[in-house]
């Protein structure tokens, strides 16, 4: 038996197929993930991301040492609420995590970072914080995710009445405080949303409130064929500690300005970007039937060979797209062993699909 | 609880069966199989006039969580896979019973008998749970 969120009951209770992810027993699909999925594309769907970590960091030198310890510069976040995308990365620039951090006040800051990787995390924070003379709280926080064209105004209907107007205000990766709501406008779905952390004792209420204005339950299936039409990477599969973000297309997220901003991780990664890099990072549109995934060999014109990072169904495209690492050489079209056959794919620049329209042929 | 037909046979491997009066069966895949494989989204067929033999995977039935292959049940002929499988694979999850994978000729009745019924398959999904 797994961890469990406080929304277990309440995801039993509504028939849900539980999983175990990351330690946690976590809902896959409570009906036909395809139907989660175009709720998320079409209308509001929401996840509870509770087993997620929630951690603040306190004290007069958080903005030094999360300018140390993230590739992405946090010296970007002058207003309070904004927040950032960044990868966490070891000496040799290897991927730790990938999380999302957010400036509250000059002496707090907040960052999510993934379940599956929480005790490493802690772990590697707590130890790089201490020369820093940084607070460290993990927070007990249950979390769920509104996403969908109209799950900003279905949600906010859910919220405080006084809270509605400015939670409504909030531009894309902003938030805000409200008694014991941290409402934030970001997702892992490619959708407009929020995610909403809140005390936990008060999770089931709102996510009933939520089901009554018309938001529909999704699981982590659909959860995980929303980022992937985004193209956003799944820390533990599209990267882990072994490869850095320039092999991982999050190129964007390292932040090399101002150049004496010695992150860690910044010299392996100069070295890496100087030598060159020797693979890139595609998406895939599979043209046969078939379904693409992880790990599956991808073949190239002139006898080179990647890997499917991740690969899946996509419900908006209606067929199987994944993301791969491949040879720099790569053309127009590979060809993928799918058990043994050969499927042909097509070499597109992700994403996928992002609010509601699909970006590739 | 998943749906479990008095009037079928079945395999450990989820699949039921149907027998036609000309001693010819139909074969697909029980609720509990559609429920675990989730959102079925393609399904391979075998070509008619394959021959078989018990246990031989003969079809695969891709869902987005995985594909999984088909055994046939009995030794036979293929006489017919569903076409209409290509274009909506989602009527295996929408009415498992009442849509067939494949139509197969047994090479002996006899085997076909031999098939669990449907106390028995209850049985092994009880101890599969």
């Amino acid at each position: 038996m797994g961890k469990h969120t406080v929304l277990y009951d309440t995801h039993v209770a509504a028939g849900a197929r539980m999983v175990d992810f990351g330690g946690w027993d976590m809902p896959v699909n409570y009906g036909s993930q395809i139907e989660e999925h175009h709720a998320v594309r079409r209308d509001a769907g929401m996840f509870d991301v509770s087993h997620m970590t929630v951690v603040d960091l306190e004290g007069p030198k958080t903005r030094e040492f999360l300018g140390m310890l993230l590739a992405n510069d946090v010296a970007k976040l002058r207003t309070p609420g904004k927040a950032l995308y960044s990868c966490m990365l070891n000496e040799e620039g290897g991927i730790i995590d990938d999380l999302i951090v957010y400036f509250l006040r000059d002496d707090w800051f907040r960052m999510v970072v993934n379940a599956a990787t929480h005790d490493k995390d802690m772990a590697w924070i707590g130890e790089q914080a201490q020369a820093f003379d940084v607070q460290i709280s993990e927070r007990d926080l249950a979390m769920i995710a509104v996403q969908g064209p109209q799950a900003r105004e279905k949600a906010v209907q859910a919220l405080p009445e006084d809270a509605r107007a400015a939670a409504l205000a909030l531009k894309p990766f902003m938030a805000l405080k409200f008694g014991g709501f941290f409402i934030a406008r970001t997702g892992y779905t490619g959708e407009d949303g929020f995610e909403i952390m809140l005390p936990p004792g008060q999770a089931a209420a709102l996510w009933q409130t939520l089901i009554a204005q018309g938001v529909v339950p999704c699981g982590l299936g659909a959860r995980d064929t929303l980022r992937l039409e985004a193209a956003m990477n799944l820390y533990g599969q599209d990267m882990d500690e072994n490869v850095t973000p320039l092999e991982s297309g999050l190129d964007w997220t390292i932040a090399w300005e101002p150049a004496g901003r010695a992150f860690i991780g910044r010299y392996a990664l100069e070295a890496q970007r100087d030598a060159g890099i020797k693979g890139k990072f595609v998406g895939l549109v599979l043209e046969d039937k078939g379904v693409m995934r992880s790990h599956q060999k991808v073949m190239v014109d002139g006898g080179g060979a990647g890997e499917i990072t991740s690969g899946t169904f996509s419900p908006t495209l209606e067929r199987s797209i994944a993301l791969a690492r491949v040879p720099m050489s790569t053309g127009d079209s590979v060809q993928v062993d799918i058990r043994g056959k050969l499927g042909k794919a097509r070499v597109v620049k992700p994403p996928f699909v992002r609010n509601g329209k699909i970006l590739v042929r | 609880m998943s749906k479990v037909p008095a009037d079928l046979k079945y395999t450990k491997s989820h699949e039921w069966i149907k027998s036609a009066s000309d001693g010819n069966v139909t074969i697909g895949i029980t609720d509990h199989a559609q429920e675990a494989l989730g959102d079925i989204v393609f399904v391979e067929v075998p070509q008619p006039g394959r021959k078989l033999a018990a246990g031989e995977a003969c079809a695969v039935v891709e869902s987005v969580k995985a594909a999984s292959d088909i055994y046939s049940p009995v030794a036979g002929e293929v006489l017919e896979g569903n076409a209409g499988l290509s274009d909506a694979p989602e009527k295996i999850n929408a009415d498992p019973y009442g849509t067939w994978i494949m139509r197969v000729k047994p090479s002996n009745p006899a085997d076909v008998k031999a098939l669990l019924d449907a106390k028995a398959y209850e049985q092994v999904l009880k101890d599969e749970a």
